[in-house]
């Protein structure tokens, strides 16, 4: 690049020069996206109030058959069965990782 | 930005030590000092792009700027106007963004937008950004026949009641003040429009009150569009069954002229006189959307990149929530879903992370037929990256079967999680 005449683009080669020393790891972008269009319902992170399931702690397996089961008509719900059909198993899987990496904090909650 | 290469030497030079290690790992690529995102708006969608700004990455100075004191939700606020609920099930204030998240929390008004400074200038004073989101909700059009209606005095007597607070406590006063077998008008606006099943919900509670208080009283709906634009089945059902009789649902009857004084409404149709005038008047975005030069559809909406929300007019500018053009509800729920693949892009930005690249969200959206039951229509929607825009996913779009207290339980838990979600 340096004897290039050609137009650099700046942020480009401010990103050449950060890498390595960035200190924090960049996060999962699908994870993040997908788990956090859950909070509405389920609370930031999964920590529901209330009235939903608590989707934080849940064990990963838990999660992936609660969400195959809602895909299936297997467990009835009211909204759940509509949303579930919408993600792929890759997609239910990462959700699954997510959630359950987050700390229960009442094991006596709805899941 | 493209540098020549004498440009890019000279910023090697500017920029080595300190500089250029804090333009990496999260100070954002600004040299020493922290990015600064400054949020217009304290809805749905601000409140929600604030908190989770710093919930990602709390490196990032976080300024809030609402001109309210405080949060005052529009969902349930249908249940105000029907008596079940009160404005402080409403109400929720700002101090959690400010203890937990460390939100600089601004209550003033935006005076102006400079896009080339990257500054706001509010009452109280001038805020810097390097990156901007705007989240202004909606404003009315006050045009021709309804320009009677722009004054706050006129909205006193002919309430729109479609911003929660004082609206939402006028129009209820006006239907406790209204003697039995007086009309209750509601006239609603050409699609889109914030909140599309929101106008028949609204019947529905008016409806509700009016059974018990003031049975003889009359509901007529003079609806712009040709139909009921959400749940139509479910509503025409709830209609004829729970409130027979009490409801006169007139479609392709746009307001034409408004006389405030004697509560008279004038459509193509129809020139009524009502007890209780409600009139919703077509819709656009915010006002801070038109300071920031970021509306750019229609004279109307803002125009938007579907990945970042970064406005396809303005570098830097963010647009999210009932601002934006999209095939999208207008819905609180949408509001706090944009706001967080804003936020999640703008951290991604500031770090140099990968952007999530088909963002997907789903939007539930709760009626409530009267103070228990409820019912919803929902759907997920998937960024598409041909249109380059968000499509629903055919299989995952619905309707409740019926009513229910049980949604009525899912609403109020959908509620007290979403307010929590963007505020606390």
């Amino acid at each position: 690049m340096l004897i290039s005449s050609k137009p650099i683009h700046g942020i480009a080669v401010l990103l050449v020069l950060c890498y390595g020393t960035s200190t924090q790891a960049a996060p999962d972008a699908q994870q993040r996206q997908l788990s956090a269009s859950c909070s509405a319902c389920h609370g930031t992170n999964g920590h529901s109030l209330g009235g939903t399931p608590v989707l934080a702690g849940l064990s990963r397996e838990h999660f992936i058959k609660q969400m195959q089961d809602f895909k299936s008509g297997a467990r009835p719900a009211t909204v759940m069965n509509k949303h579930a059909r919408a993600y792929s198993d890759d997609e239910i899987e990462k959700l699954a990782d997510f959630f359950s990496a987050q700390t229960r904090r009442h094991e006596d909650a709805p899941k | 930005m493209a540098l020549n290469r004498r440009e890019f030497l000279k910023l090697v030079a500017a920029g080595t030590g300190a500089a250029t290690l804090g333009a990496c790992g999260g100070a954002g690529l600004f040299g020493r000092r922290h990015a600064r995102v400054v949020v217009v708006g304290g809805g749905f969608g601000g409140a929600t792009a604030a908190k989770y700004l710093r919930l990602w990455d709390h490196r990032i100075e976080v300024t809030l700027i609402e001109r309210n004191p405080k949060f005052v939700s529009c969902p349930f606020s249908n249940l105000v106007i029907g008596g079940s609920k009160t404005m402080a099930d409403l109400t929720i204030g700002y101090s959690t963004l400010r203890s937990e998240y460390g939100i600089n929390v601004l209550h003033a008004n935006v005076l102006g937008v400079d896009p080339r400074k990257q500054s706001v200038t509010t009452s109280a004073g001038v805020v810097s950004y390097d990156r901007l989101i705007i989240a202004p909700g909606i404003d009315f059009l006050y045009r021709d026949g309804l320009a009677g209606l722009a004054s706050e005095a006129a909205q006193e007597q002919v309430p729109h009641a479609w911003k929660a607070g004082a609206q939402t406590v006028i129009l209820r006063k006006q239907l406790e003040a209204m003697p039995d077998g007086g009309v209750y008008v509601l006239s609603i606006p050409k699609a889109p429009y914030r909140c599309p099943p929101a106008p028949y919900e609204r019947v529905c509670q008016v409806a509700f009150y009016l059974k018990t208080n003031k049975p003889t009283s009359k509901i007529i709906v003079l609806d712009a569009n040709p139909e009921i634009t959400s749940k139509k089945g479910l509503f025409t059902k709830v209609w004829a069954e729970m409130y027979p009789g009490m409801i006169e649902y007139k479609p392709n009857n746009a307001a034409e002229e408004v006389d405030v004084a004697t509560r008279t409404i004038k459509t193509g149709f129809e020139k009524i006189k009502a007890d209780v005038l409600n009139v919703v008047p077509p819709q656009k975005a915010g006002g801070v959307a038109y300071l920031a030069g970021v509306v750019n559809v229609d004279n109307r909406w803002c125009g938007v990149d579907f990945i970042t929300y970064e406005s396809r007019v303005q570098q830097n500018i963010h647009v999210i929530g009932d601002a934006i053009s999209a095939p999208l509800p207008k819905s609180a729920h949408m509001a706090n879903q944009s706001a967080k693949v804003c936020a999640g892009a703008i951290v991604a930005l500031l770090n140099g992370y990968p952007l999530a690249t088909r963002p997907k969200f789903a939007n539930t959206c709760y009626s409530f037929v009267n103070a228990k039951e409820a019912m919803h229509v929902a759907g997920v929607y998937q960024y598409d990256p041909v249109k380059q825009t968000m499509v629903p996913i055919a299989d995952s779009v619905g309707v409740s079967a019926t009513w229910t207290d049980i949604e009525g339980g899912y609403a109020q838990a959908w509620a007290n999680n979403i307010w929590s979600d963007a505020l606390q």
